[in-house]
């Protein structure tokens, strides 16, 4: 039933491409979605009451919406007005902007978990706010946010196959097409899922390890 | 007769109220250059908001400071320039717990005081070794008792060469046994001729170091005066009660009285 | 300007019905998460060895593997392969509930284990069988710890059902985007869907926050610090 020689001579090269650009979207996603979140949590906690209100406003929104809605509002919405994404960039920026609300939330709640004293003693010190939020508030918060934002990463990995919804033939989608040629869906869909199982197992690996480098003794 | 030594730091009239709660109600001194003000007084009487309305940490609804002759409260110089020149210790050390004690000590310097790494790092250890920590520079806040962390938190203002430091119960926090080790760095400081008003419940060492203290109740100075006066010779009843009752709590300190 | 108002207004009640049947989804697989979810957590708690691993391996599949993966997996290739002819619907109810008893199943655990054994053992003492303990004693507890992480899963699971366009289950998404290929005006419509979103998101939210108030015990979770 399972054929091997199918597997490897006409599955495997196209889904490794896929992966490719599967790995080229989470590359390019994760890091700047977590950037995103820290300045969004920042903005929300510090900032003024519009920059305030606004952050809360984008993370109202990217939260409460299925991440494969804004993915068409992208992709299939932003053209009626003018404004043309390729599959790639729009699922790009739709990563972008979701793991960032998803981020900023996880930071948010550290970055309020830290003891109000370090930011006075910032300020005795005569840091500015600024100064002080950089030095001290957000290499502590951080630390304390590496569990949730995480989580957030491994969750990318995932969702990841989206973008195959909005037309950018990542593994899931260099899967599908194969799968509609041949009618072998299941054998297809096994080994997909394995990829990804790899995946977001060499992820976590590779964040439990971050983990431990920047691990102070007493903090989190 | 030493001429007059220089007004370092003068708090005018400083109000400040929580919601409905005057916790100040108008409360002006002077501290001239090498005196120990300590200010005393029950619990909730606005002390430590009082220390940090000083440095603008917290901002009075009324009042005045000034920092060696410069007005601090409406300055048109940023609050950090004068931040740097006002010490402060918490009750709670608040020591940057991301950082070891030696970096702690360093960041202040470089990065408000604009010193390079190297100068900074050699400072930070001499002031380790002002308070017997050089041995524990690489260890984080975690990883020391909270004598040794408060020890630190002092050093850590020193480094930045403060002309008047402020200290906020510095002791309230610490196991008994961990006291000491901090009382004596701040004796030190005082022979040295440092500037500063500490709030405590340490009585012994208050009348050991302070040149004058200052009783506040319900937001407002009660009575101040030399030591020997405040605890021999009170001018109210009030004074007198709380001071026996803080004495009795406490304990006196194994200085000599006076 | 207008035209797009009353488009969308047209259109509400066709997405109306979309949002029953999300509702639907996601109210199936939230309680078939839950009636597999809590002995799965049980299972890992208080079971031997060789099933706390076998519910670890399922959890380690349904949690890793993409829910769009799944969902084609088993309406394309699995359930063909057994003959089963299931419709979309109920295809995307059996795949979410699966995938959802695995996330279920680790926040149970994770209350239950939060209860500590002090009461098991006090149960024990009393004669209480395993069984008994758990059922009359941890697990009101736990469930009960639970709520703000299985107040997260409805609004994961919410917004995972707009996957379900992929099968053709006719939900919120899939019907405006059948409008929008119909009227050419996706934005309005995408948008109008967002909102849709939303307002179930949020209002599900709040009413299991009130849920938790509810049942909440005085003076609860105050030793757990």
């Amino acid at each position: 039933m399972i054929e091997f020689s199918f597997i490897n001579h006409i599955l495997l090269p196209p889904l490794l491409k896929g992966v490719w650009i599967t790995i080229k979207i989470i590359i390019l996603s994760a890091p700047a979605g977590l950037v995103l979140g820290i300045l969004i949590a920042v903005g929300r906690v510090y900032g003024n009451r519009i920059i305030s209100f606004l952050c809360t406003a984008y993370t109202t929104f990217f939260r409460g919406t299925p991440l494969l809605v804004q993915l068409f509002i992208l992709y299939y919405g932003l053209p009626s007005v003018g404004i043309f994404f390729s599959p790639f960039t729009a699922a790009a920026i739709g990563f972008i902007l979701c793991s960032g609300a998803y981020h900023s939330e996880y930071i948010r709640g550290a970055i309020q978990s830290i003891k109000k004293g370090q930011m006075m003693a910032a300020e005795a010190l005569g840091m500015n706010k600024f100064k002080a939020i950089l030095y001290i508030i957000l290499p502590q918060a951080l630390r304390r946010a590496i569990p949730g934002c995480s989580n957030e990463i491994t969750s990318l990995v995932q969702y990841s196959s989206l973008a195959y919804m909005v037309t950018c033939i990542e593994l899931t989608g260099a899967g599908k097409i194969i799968a509609n040629r041949y009618f072998k869906y299941t054998e297809v869909f096994l080994v997909i899922g394995i990829i990804y199982l790899l995946m977001v197992s060499v992820v976590t690996k590779f964040l439990d390890m971050l983990e431990k480098k920047l691990k102070i003794p007493g903090l989190g | 007769m030493p001429e007059e030594k220089k007004i370092i730091l003068q708090v005018e009239d400083i109000c400040k109220k929580y919601g409905k709660e005057e916790v100040l109600k108008g409360i002006s001194f002077e501290v001239r250059k090498g005196d120990t003000k300590v200010i005393i007084g029950p619990s909730g009487t606005g002390k430590s908001t009082l220390l940090r309305c000083i440095n603008q940490l917290t901002i009075p609804d009324k009042g005045k400071v000034w920092l060696e002759g410069e007005e601090v409260t409406h300055s048109k110089k940023s609050i950090n320039q004068f931040r740097q020149k006002i010490g402060m210790v918490f009750q709670d050390f608040n020591l940057f717990d991301h950082l070891t004690a030696l970096k702690n000590i360093e960041i202040g310097l470089i990065k408000v005081k604009g010193i390079k790494k190297e100068e900074a790092k050699k400072k930070a250890i001499e002031e380790l070794r002002q308070v017997g920590l050089e041995q524990q520079a690489n260890l984080y806040p975690a990883q020391l008792s909270g004598g040794q962390k408060q020890r630190v938190s002092i050093a850590r203002a020193l480094a930045m060469d403060p002309s008047v430091m402020l200290f906020d119960e510095p002791t309230s926090a610490l196991d008994p046994e961990l006291i000491g080790e901090v009382l004596e760095v701040i004796k030190m400081l005082a022979i040295k001729g440092m500037t500063m008003v500490l709030v405590t419940h340490e009585m012994g060492f208050a009348r050991s170091v302070a040149n004058e203290i200052i009783f506040m109740e319900e937001g407002k100075i009660l009575e101040s005066g030399p030591p020997y006066k405040l605890f021999n010779n009170p001018k109210y009843e009030r004074t007198k009660k709380f001071l026996k009752k803080i004495t009795e709590l406490y304990g006196e300190s194994d200085e000599k009285n006076d | 300007m207008i035209e797009n108002f009353l488009m969308i207004y047209q259109a509400l009640p066709y997405l109306f019905k979309g949002s029953l049947i999300t509702i639907e989804l996601v109210g199936g697989a939230l309680f078939l998460g839950l009636i597999i979810g809590i002995p799965m957590a049980v299972g890992q708690a208080y079971g031997n060895r060789n099933i706390a691993t076998l519910i670890s391996f399922y959890v380690w599949i349904f949690r890793g593997l993409p829910v769009l993966v799944l969902l084609l997996l088993f309406y394309f290739g699995l359930f063909t392969l057994i003959k089963i002819n299931l419709p979309a619907f109920t295809a995307a109810i059996l795949v979410l509930g699966l995938r959802s008893a695995a996330y279920q199943s680790q926040i149970f655990r994770g209350s239950i284990q939060s209860l500590g054994e002090g009461q098991m053992l006090a149960a024990r003492s009393l004669g209480m069988s395993k069984l008994q303990t758990i059922w009359n004693i941890m697990l009101p507890q736990a469930l009960r710890i639970s709520i703000p992480g299985w107040s997260n899963e409805y609004s994961i699971l919410l917004k995972d059902s707009a996957v379900t366009y992929a099968i053709g289950v006719m939900e919120i998404l899939t019907r405006g985007n059948f409008i929008s290929t119909r009227t050419y005006k996706p934005m309005p419509i995408f948008l109008t869907c967002a909102i849709i979103f939303l307002i179930l998101t949020y209002g599900g939210v709040k009413l299991l926050t009130l849920l938790e108030k509810k049942v909440r015990i005085p003076g609860y979770g105050f030793e757990r610090r």
